[in-house]
């Protein structure tokens, strides 16, 4: 038999005041319990311990967008080591950054005013965690899997990018064990700013190709 | 014809909803159990296995259940698979936490 | 033994079939050009069973015209998917 049966759906729970939605899916609570149960056999089976557990959940907090936003302000500041950002992105996140993306490879893709790469995973929700944290609910989400790979430009509008016609758009369908990473555009008037303020503007979206990155504040 | 999980190209004309989620606990433990039942020194589950056992959720659920909730039930299932724990046991200890937690009442 | 390099054009397998795969279905059958080689890993067809996954198969980085891919209805320009070597072709 299999738990994902009948048992578990059958809990007699007062109505949800949170309406299921694909974010949050159908009774909360039951399935903090099964999360519970599921830990609690598995530590009695001495597979893994709560301090693996809570380590592991501090690693998810501390992996966050900020990593791959330094590698993009280093990329913009330094020839040498976007060259060898985009061959090699995974020996660079580790030379930079100090730690193993834990990927088979890392994949840079650069953006410019023609080209534009934006990344989606039909498949599942491939994302490049190491350096980005957990991906945002609507990479994981049907409606973005269904779409991007299909009218990205749509999808861009929606997330208030609006490309010229001019401009080749790439989707990329991360269906194997590779993570991409977008290198965004260098924004105009950003000459003068540090590395440090640079990796500001870096934002999630604009590493994942659904936007551009930030434009420094007074620039019009 | 593709499977429930082979999104690409589907029919579907509903905008992205971009709000952000907080993580729940439960979804953290259940991210964090997979990802060290995964790793290189543990090699219990692949990854690989945890998608065949998502994209083998039925239809309804794979349309209604969030992300954590799919890979729960694809752990859950695995661990089953693998002869690890049974059903029985996973199901007494969440009843058994259910009963707990309705004794005490929610914190205000 | 690596059977494609960049630049060669490449049919992916129209093989649909039921059990774990990382190809697509809306990609079966269309031809692209190879525009990376990423290097050779286990197989994950196999992985998902319980297996090892070995020999290594190599995996390439394939890149589809907009309009070869889903016939000029799409706003895309090109489609990249990464795809092992046994779902590939010479075209």
């Amino acid at each position: 038999m299999s738990l994902d049966q009948d048992d578990h759906e059958r809990h007699d729970h007062e109505a949800d005041p949170h309406a299921p939605n694909e974010h949050r899916g159908p009774d909360t609570d039951v399935w903090e319990h099964r999360a519970a149960a599921l830990q609690e056999a598995l530590v009695a089976k001495g597979l893994v311990t709560p301090d693996q557990v809570r380590a592991m959940i501090e690693d998810w907090e501390s992996r966050t967008p900020a990593l791959g936003a330094r590698l993009i302000a280093r990329a913009w500041t330094d020839p040498v080591f976007k060259a060898r950002l985009l061959a090699d992105a995974k020996s660079a996140a580790r030379e930079l950054l100090g730690i193993d993306p834990g990927v088979p490879e890392l994949v840079a893709l650069e953006n410019t005013d023609r080209v534009h790469h934006v990344v989606v995973c039909t498949l599942c929700s491939c994302y490049p965690r190491a350096i980005l944290g957990v991906p945002p609910a609507w990479y994981k989400g049907l409606a973005y899997r269904s779409r991007a790979i299909v009218e990205p430009r749509g999808v861009l509008r929606e997330f208030g990018l609006e490309l010229a016609p001019w401009v080749e758009v790439r989707v990329v369908d991360s269906t194997a064990d590779m993570r991409y990473l977008v290198l965004p555009e260098r924004p105009a008037g950003t000459e003068r700013m540090s590395e440090q303020e640079l990796a500001a503007l870096v934002t999630r979206d604009s590493m994942i190709g659904v936007a551009r990155a930030k434009e420094p504040i007074g620039v019009t | 014809m593709p499977g429930i999980h082979d999104r690409g190209g589907w029919p579907d004309d509903s905008p992205i909803d971009r709000s952000e989620h907080q993580p729940l606990l439960w979804e953290q433990r259940t991210d964090a159990l997979m990802r060290l039942l995964s790793s290189p020194e543990k090699g219990i589950i692949r990854v690989d296995e945890l998608r065949r056992q998502i994209e083998s959720l039925d239809p309804e659920r794979y349309e209604t259940y969030s992300y954590y909730q799919r890979w729960l039930t694809a752990i859950e299932n695995l661990v089953i698979e693998k002869g690890i724990v049974t059903a029985e046991e996973l199901d007494r200890r969440a009843a058994e936490l259910e009963a707990q937690s309705a004794q005490t009442p929610p914190p205000p | 033994m690596v059977k494609f390099r960049e630049g060669d054009r490449v049919r992916v397998r129209d093989e649909a079939r039921a059990g774990h795969i990382r190809t697509p279905t809306y990609i079966m059958g269309k031809v692209g050009v190879v525009s990376r080689v990423h290097g050779s890993y286990r197989n994950p067809e196999q992985l998902a069973y319980g297996e090892q996954g070995v020999p290594e198969i190599p995996l390439y980085y394939v890149a589809f015209d907009a309009a070869e891919v889903w016939g000029g209805t799409s706003s895309a320009d090109r489609v990249d998917v990464d795809l092992y070597e046994h779902w590939l072709e010479p075209a």
